[in-house]
């Protein structure tokens, strides 16, 4: 255990000292995908009790808002302070929006959770004062004084973004082999022989839905910050289908298939932007099927065949 | 008086139009389990067919009436040409996924079908209004009705009722039936499932194209109009109850009726409209209006 | 752990590394970043005319075929070489796009973006990146009232006057108006629209009535109830900014159950639908083209070749956002010459931008000044005018022009603010 934890915060200094050497666009790109991938990881606890939630943009996007409006509202800017305040409101809606949630399975989990989500999209887009669907810009953060300009400005929403995935990776990597988290599982296969074990399945659901909604509030948070722009589109129905799409291309089999899965759909979109604007929707599309068909597990079931020394 | 007929009018005319939609999804979704995304292209595929064809027929100088089966001709071979090439090409290979990865199955389909779309057609508007502005008017209470709206409320009930008829009233419609209540069973007292499956996906895609051919004359057919109707016809659906017919019917007359009267009385209310009705419906029926029963796993 | 993380930063590694591999730049080639709607429902009436006005212009210019001054080849000599971009995806996919446009394929200027969104969250990566970047098309005001750019131009109009110059053509028209209603999409276009159209009416006429506004939702394409209590709450005029399949659809529907035989609709970006639906627009529809493009574009050389060359190649006659995509082309050019004429080789993107600063010159749709926004904002004339067939053919007639300085606000005060005090300092004539 100690080991693993170990060789996570290796990985993220590694990704941390890269950073340094990076083009920006690539640091910029690597921050959003790994702000997707917080909220994949999120999605992946619940997928692994069986539930797929198509609303995650309500966390995402409200994480973004709180720390777009805490910035102009409070007048900080400390980038901890906003996210910190992120994720406590979105656990804070959570707790009650689970309340609800939770007594639902399958696709009305998937359209119920969508619904919340586009309440908030139809709210945002109906308040001027926030920019209505143009949004608004968000000022850049400083952390503990230290104001980056110019070229070290997206290198902070970087090393955040990489501090928080290794601070929830090594959660969620724990987690999994946790009784709670191998109790997702057993929902997943058979409710009512967990309820017999005495374990409550609401109660289960419902610490996923909140650590869920907490991890895409840190997302959002991260996005807001490192994008500089936010808008009411992070709850639109496409971009939490954007979530569960690179849930199922990165594998939900393990901690970094999110990762993974986030940092290969950006990258796979931003190419296929350069080398056909005019059709790069098919690209995506077949990617998709390819993946499905061929590694159903997810992209990581192939570093999972080479490791466990499966024939590929 | 003015004002209850406009509401009631506007709600019935819009709900058959949700009713055309959501009526392949919610079949397909029954029999094949499969909340099918590419539903939009279905709509897209043949609203862009039914314009061009419109647009060719008219172009040659022929009676303007045969415009009419010139749209449903479109629908038809639309949907049964796409229909079959992605069920028997494609989703014959995934049979038994997760319902999830089903979903976004369709979703890939309907990422690669809107630039196949878009490479056929281009990204130019079509028009086809003529069917639309060929029948005239009707004053009702004062105000006027589009003809054509009023005989798509005359189509969707009939659709409706034959959809009904023939699953409950032909013996292809009850093989079915028993397909949708378990399929296993049903495949073990020797119903070609396979078959079933076809067709339903084939009959489904024609529905989907039949809507949108339908739709074409009041709109300008352009990129991105399937992708707007799914999440309309994914909530009529849900709220229906996922896989009845019934249900359809039902849950997009509440959401034709509730939308236009947010349009009427209170137009701020308009956008929250379909998801306030879905949220409370779900929250009083988490299965939707008719859920199809289904076994507990023990 | 161990072998999956090492597995992991190696994937990573590779990936990094086959992504910083750029391509060598050709030394006398101009790369321009060209950002537009290439899919959705933008795309057909905004984003592809753009580009084939972008491409047709481009074309010409590597040529220097163009008209007097534009008759230099290329952008100061040098050959311009198009790079485009779709503009999907929202505003966080497009500030990630302009990354890549300037740090992966080396872009020397980027011209784009119809979506105000994309608008507000571009300039602040182009300010950190030093890169010069012409907004074309997006209409919000808020891009430079908000903040102040340095890199970053507008060659384009804002809505402001649109709905400014609205008031004042209706009130020109109609001396007896009495009512308005609104129906305008649920985003910040249609709100802003509708915000400042009424606004401004209101500062022009008191005791304005409206007997109903309604926001349906963008490409929602169905428009029976709204048009029914567009009905039921009858005015003397309807304010709508719907564009593309939306007014098309709008106007279809409408047209097809009398709405506009009692009532007249105001279009302020109908002048896009008047070719295509030129049988269905009823006779006396106000137009509205953001701005003296399209029918409404003055006569000159610049104009006359434009019309002429679009049309022969693409079948159409060109619409606002193709005339709005040349000038800001021609806006590019035209400070990156008259900076490069101040120094000796190639001028900096410092020098291109103070030349930028305060520009003014003659587009296909007339006279472009930037004078607002610290000199980085264009401002224009605004004309109306009411559809008419003419002969068979669409035309326009009461054509009205309404002067830059009359319908928008003078540099330091916002927009909104400017309607609301009654719109001090307007010069109208």
């Amino acid at each position: 255990m100690k080991y693993a934890t170990t060789m996570i915060v290796g990985a993220g200094i590694a990704l941390l000292a890269a950073g340094l050497f990076m083009p920006g666009w690539l640091t910029f790109l690597l921050t959003l995908a790994f702000a997707k991938g917080l909220v994949v990881m999120g999605l992946l606890l619940l997928m692994r009790a069986g539930l797929v939630s198509f609303g995650q943009g309500l966390y995402y996007c409200l994480g973004a808002y709180c720390v777009g409006i805490a910035g102009d509202y409070f007048e900080t800017q400390n980038a901890l302070l906003l996210l910190l305040l992120a994720i406590v409101v979105c656990v804070a809606l959570a707790a009650v929006i689970g309340l609800l949630l939770c007594r639902y399975r399958d696709i009305f989990f998937a359209m119920f959770s969508m619904a919340f989500s586009m309440i908030l999209y139809g709210v945002l887009v109906k308040s001027s004062a926030f920019g209505s669907s143009d949004g608004f810009n968000v000022k850049p953060p400083l952390l503990f004084g230290w104001t980056p300009t110019g070229e070290s400005g997206p290198f902070l929403a970087y090393g955040l973004a990489v501090v928080a995935l290794v601070g929830v990776g090594i959660f969620v990597w724990r987690y999994l082999r946790s009784p709670m988290g191998y109790a997702g599982e057993a929902v997943r296969e058979n409710e009512i022989r967990v309820e017999y074990l005495g374990a409550s399945v609401r109660r289960i659901i419902y610490t996923k839905y909140l650590l869920a909604a907490a991890m895409a509030g840190l997302g959002g948070g991260i996005t807001a910050l490192a994008a500089g722009h936010i808008d009411p589109e992070m709850a639109y129905w496409t971009t939490s289908g954007e979530f569960v799409f690179i849930a199922l291309m990165g594998g939900v089999g393990h901690a970094a298939g999110p990762v993974i899965g986030a940092v290969l759909f950006e990258l796979l979109r931003t190419y296929a932007f350069q080398i056909s604007p005019y059709t790069w929707q098919m690209i995506l599309g077949i990617a998709l099927l390819v993946i499905i068909l061929y590694l159903p597990k997810g992209v990581w079931s192939l570093v999972e065949r080479v490791t466990k020394g499966k024939p590929l | 008086m003015k004002l209850v007929i406009a509401m009631l009018m506007d709600g019935v005319i819009y709900a058959s139009w949700l009713f055309v939609i959501a009526a392949g999804l919610t079949l397909i979704y029954g029999v094949m389990r499969i909340l099918n995304m590419a539903h939009g292209s279905f709509y897209a595929i043949g609203a862009y067919g039914g314009a061009s064809l419109v647009g060719f027929y008219l172009a040659g100088g022929y009676p303007p009436w045969g415009a009419y089966f010139m749209l449903l001709g479109a629908a038809l071979i639309g949907g049964t040409v796409v229909g079959l090439l992605i069920e028997r090409g494609l989703l014959r290979m995934m049979y038994g996924r997760d319902e999830v990865v089903m979903i976004l199955v369709t979703y890939a389909i309907l990422l690669i079908l809107e630039d196949v779309i878009k490479l056929i057609w281009g990204v130019d508007a079509y028009f086809a209004y003529q069917p639309y502005t060929l029948l005239g008017r009707t004053k009702l209470a004062g105000l006027s009705f589009a003809n054509y709206d009023i005989l798509l409320i005359f189509v969707s009930a009939l659709i409706c009722f034959v959809l009904w008829w023939g699953l409950n009233r032909t013996r292809k419609g009850k093989l079915l039936q028993a397909v949708i209540h378990d399929r296993d069973t049903a495949a073990f007292l020797g119903i070609n499932v396979t078959r079933m499956f076809t067709v339903t996906f084939v009959i489904g895609a024609v529905l989907g194209a039949l809507a949108g051919a339908l739709t074409a004359p009041g709109i300008s057919v352009m990129p991105g109009i399937g992708v707007e109707v799914i999440i309309l016809a994914f909530a009529v659906v849900v709220i229906g109850g996922l896989g009845s017919v019934g249900g359809a019917l039902l849950g997009a007359l509440i959401v034709g009726l509730a939308r236009s009267a947010a349009v009427h009385l209170y137009p701020d209310a308009e956008l929250f409209v379909i998801y306030g009705v879905m949220g409370l419906v779900l929250a009083f029926r988490p299965q939707g209006l008719f859920a199809i029963a289904t076994a507990r796993k023990i | 752990m161990f072998i999956p993380f090492a597995k992991k930063s190696a994937l990573v590694g590779l990936l990094v590394a086959s992504a910083v591999a750029q391509p060598v730049l050709a030394a006398d080639e101009y790369k321009l970043g060209l950002v537009t709607f290439l899919s959705g429902g933008a795309a057909g009436p905004f984003g592809v005319p753009a580009q084939n006005a972008a491409n047709l212009l481009l074309e010409t210019l590597n040529e220097g075929a163009l008209p007097a001054p534009y008759n230099a080849k290329g952008i100061n000599g040098r050959t311009i070489k198009p790079i485009y971009v779709d503009e999907a995806g929202g505003a966080t996919k497009q500030s990630s796009e302009y990354r890549n446009l300037v740090e992966r394929q080396g872009v020397d200027a980027v011209v784009g973006y119809i979506s105000s969104g994309d608008c507000l969250a571009v300039p602040a990566v182009a300010e950190e990146l030093k890169t010069l970047t012409v907004l074309f098309d997006c209409g919000t005001p808020r891009v430079f009232e908000d903040n102040s750019f340095k890199y970053v131009f507008r060659t384009g109009p804002t809505t402001t006057m649109d709905s400014v110059a609205a008031s004042y053509y209706i009130k020109d028209i109609f001396p007896n108006l009495n009512a308005v209603s609104g129906i305008n999409q649920n985003y910040s276009f249609g709100h802003e629209s509708w915000a400042d159209f009424y606004g401004s009416l209101k500062g022009l006429q008191a005791d304005i009535d409206v007997p109903t506004k309604q926001f349906p939702k963008i490409y929602a394409g169905q428009y029976g109830a709204e048009i029914s209590a567009l009905m039921v709450n009858s005015a003397d005029v309807i304010h709508s900014s719907f564009w593309g399949g939306d007014m098309e659809a709008f106007l279809l529907q409408g047209a097809a159950r009398g709405l506009f035989e009692d009532q007249t609709a105001l279009l302020t970006t109908g002048e896009s639908a008047m070719y295509r639906l030129s049988d269905q627009i009823p006779e006396g529809t106000i137009l509205g083209g953001r701005g003296p493009f399209g029918i409404y574009a003055p006569d000159n050389a610049l104009n006359r070749w434009f019309r002429d060359a679009y049309s022969k190649r693409f079948g159409t006659q060109p619409t606002y956002p193709a005339y709005k995509m040349v000038q800001g082309i021609l806006g590019l050019k035209l400070a990156t010459e008259q900076a490069a004429a101040k120094v000796s080789g190639q001028p900096t993107t410092e020098d291109v931008v103070s030349a930028f600063e305060y520009l003014e010159y003659e587009g296909p749709g007339g006279k472009v000044s930037m004078n607002m926004g610290k000199g980085h904002q264009a401002s224009m004339e605004m004309v109306y005018g009411r559809y008419a067939l003419k002969d068979g053919k669409p035309a326009v007639t009461d054509v009205r022009r309404y002067a830059a300085e009359c319908v928008n606000p003078s540099d330091d005060m916002p927009a909104n603010e400017w309607i609301e005090k009654g719109m001090p300092g307007a010069k109208c004539n």
